[in-house]
């Protein structure tokens, strides 16, 4: 395209929308997070107002981190969180490389029977799974929660992960065989280095879903040892629903969290969804 | 392939490699959906668990306690779904169509900003609106009333007439990030050259953008009008944020998600039942896939795919 198609005006007009809905879209965040850091009169008072000297309190922030047990939470969140993302990366990339690698009987048959789950929702099945969990006694466990997600995101794990694995060429890993490396050698050393980037994708798809569920916590881990962060944030709030500081620090602090991972990944993130790896 | 050999030897590492991926995908998806399924035919009888057919599901649709409430859920749940579509969608888009202008500055900031909603939690989400509608903090009516508009105002959330959809622009905030991201995908990967072809025809403009973009990016709308669906229709978290367990005022944003967690959880002094959830949950497999089964049937094998 050349700059002759775009007069000044369109470009005025672009910009206008786009600012337009970048303040939709922040202006919550951005109101949550200022009056956190106010007194309850001036919360009330000038809600749009960002705190100043007079209006400056963290009583909010006190009495969440004197009540609730964030950093408990947070804890779980991360343990849940990284370890759901390792199983389903390990376990995703060495399902997808047997099924791009390997013409065996069955292999259509069994790339469908993973392919279903992309389409199908896991929360579907919440009754017999609480069951299945009171059975073993993973109820209540951080394990549990780890099992679901790792189920759950495994079918699009597949699905992405062996188109990257057809990529890869087939004369690196025949050299590798005739070297003399076992099957599962050529698996670790040689294929998995290089769908590393198709990884870090499926792992920031799967990561954000994962923290932010409220669905599994809430059924299979509502005990407090084990409450995740988002979890134990809407418990927090539905107890403290009167005290505004507390609730805006609450929300605050939870949205501290996502918006690190975010910064941090938000580039690999975007470039994932536009790179086509969903289509 | 090393096929050819008289007598292969059995490949044990394709076992190995596929084994842990489908025995926990089997064992904690596949089989608790069917087993899901199955528990929808049972009930129990003093701590008995007992075969009784299509007894539930004569309950649900038969009994008028059972089927007025889920009634009522599916079609706030069909709304639900309409406002994604007729608001959430077009906004994607057109936020997509302005994005990928070539010479656009900043175009990776507002791209990085619009989506930050989208990976907020819904607790969070929930909260911060109702926060921000609620008519005790004031921010809402003091907006409108700064453009004149005050009279506008109600507590949206507290009044049946608007609670659901209120929720569901919402839930369309916190979304359009999706549909901006796959459409501005698709929009990228249209070649250069049919636009220029278009230009040199005097095809430009919004006129470039509906005869030529619109049709070449028809089959990523119709994958995210799916994954809307899906996703509308097994939604929970936001309105259980938002609302509580019993989706009020007075089940006005019941959706078929908090339907079945009342029923299989229960709620105050109802006690819970896992075959009741069970027969919501298989209801809400068969909407499900009726909807993937229209799409792909009905709509994707339809659709023609260009390639470039």
């Amino acid at each position: 395209m050349n700059s002759a198609r775009q007069n000044p005006f369109s470009t005025y007009a672009a910009h206008g929308a786009l600012i337009l809905y970048t303040l939709i879209a922040l202006f919550p965040v951005f109101v949550i997070v200022i009056n956190s850091f106010k007194t309850r009169k001036a919360i009330f008072r000038e809600p749009l107002a960002m705190p100043n000297s007079d209006s400056f309190s963290l009583i909010g922030y006190e009495t969440v981190l004197k009540q609730g047990d964030f950093f408990l939470y947070f804890q779980n969140s991360m343990i849940v969180t990284v370890g759901s993302l390792f199983f389903i990366l390990l376990f995703g990339a060495m399902a997808a490389f047997a099924l791009a690698e390997y013409r065996f009987k069955g292999n259509m048959i069994m790339g469908l029977y993973l392919a279903l789950g992309i389409m199908i929702p896991i929360r579907i099945g919440t009754v017999a799974i609480l069951e299945m969990m009171v059975q073993t006694g993973l109820v209540n466990t951080l394990w549990a929660l780890i099992l679901v997600y790792t189920a759950q995101g495994l079918p699009l794990a597949v699905f992405i992960l062996s188109e990257f694995m057809r990529q890869v060429s087939d004369d690196l890993k025949n050299a590798g065989r005739i070297d003399g490396l076992s099957e599962y050698r050529i698996f670790f050393r040689l294929v998995l280095p290089l769908v590393r980037p198709a990884m870090a994708t499926v792992a920031v798809f799967n990561m954000i879903p994962i923290w932010n569920d409220l669905w599994f916590p809430l059924i299979l881990a509502p005990a407090e040892e084990v409450k995740t962060l988002t979890l134990g944030s809407q418990v927090f709030i539905g107890q403290f629903v009167t005290d505004w500081n507390a609730v805006l620090s609450a929300l605050s602090l939870a949205i501290l969290p996502v918006m690190a991972l975010y910064v941090i990944f938000s580039r690999q993130l975007i470039r994932g969804i536009t790179s086509g790896a969903v289509k | 392939m090393p096929d050819l050999q008289t007598k292969p030897k059995f490949r044990w590492y394709i076992v190995v490699f596929l084994a842990p991926a489908v025995l926990v995908y089997t064992a904690v998806m596949i089989y608790p959906l069917f087993n899901t399924l199955r528990l929808s035919l049972f009930t129990e009888i003093g701590q008995e668990r007992v075969f009784v057919g299509l007894q539930n599901f004569r309950t649900l649709f038969g009994d008028t306690v059972w089927s007025t409430q889920f009634w009522n859920a599916l079609g706030n749940n069909f709304w639900f779904f309409i406002v994604h579509m007729l608001v959430q969608n077009p906004i994607g888009v057109a936020l997509a169509a302005i994005l990928s202008h070539p010479k656009l500055r900043f175009a990776s900031f507002y791209r990085s900003a619009i989506f930050i909603p989208t990976i907020l939690s819904f607790v969070i989400v929930g909260f911060a609106w109702k926060l921000i509608l609620s008519p005790i903090w004031g921010i809402a009516p003091g907006m409108l009333d700064a453009v004149g508009l005050k009279s506008l105002y109600a507590p949206w959330l507290g009044k049946e007439a608007y609670a659901l959809t209120a929720l569901s622009l919402v839930s369309v905030w916190q979304f359009v990030g999706i549909p901006m991201m796959l459409i501005y995908a698709a929009l990228l990967s249209i070649p250069d050259e049919i636009l220029e072809a278009a230009e040199v025809e005097g095809i430009t403009g919004f006129a470039a953008f509906w005869k030529i973009k619109l049709p070449l990016i028809l089959p990523s709308i119709g994958i995210i009008s799916i994954l809307t669906f899906v996703a509308n229709f097994n939604a929970f978290d936001l309105i259980y944020a938002a609302q509580g367990a019993l989706a009020g005022p007075d089940f006005s944003t019941d959706i078929l998600g908090t339907f079945m967690y009342r029923t299989f959880f229960g709620f105050q002094l109802q006690l819970g039942d896992p075959h009741m959830g069970s027969t919501i949950a298989s209801a809400m497999f068969a909407i499900i896939l009726v909807g993937v089964c229209l799409y792909l049937f009905g709509i994707q094998s339809r659709m023609r795919r260009y390639q470039f």
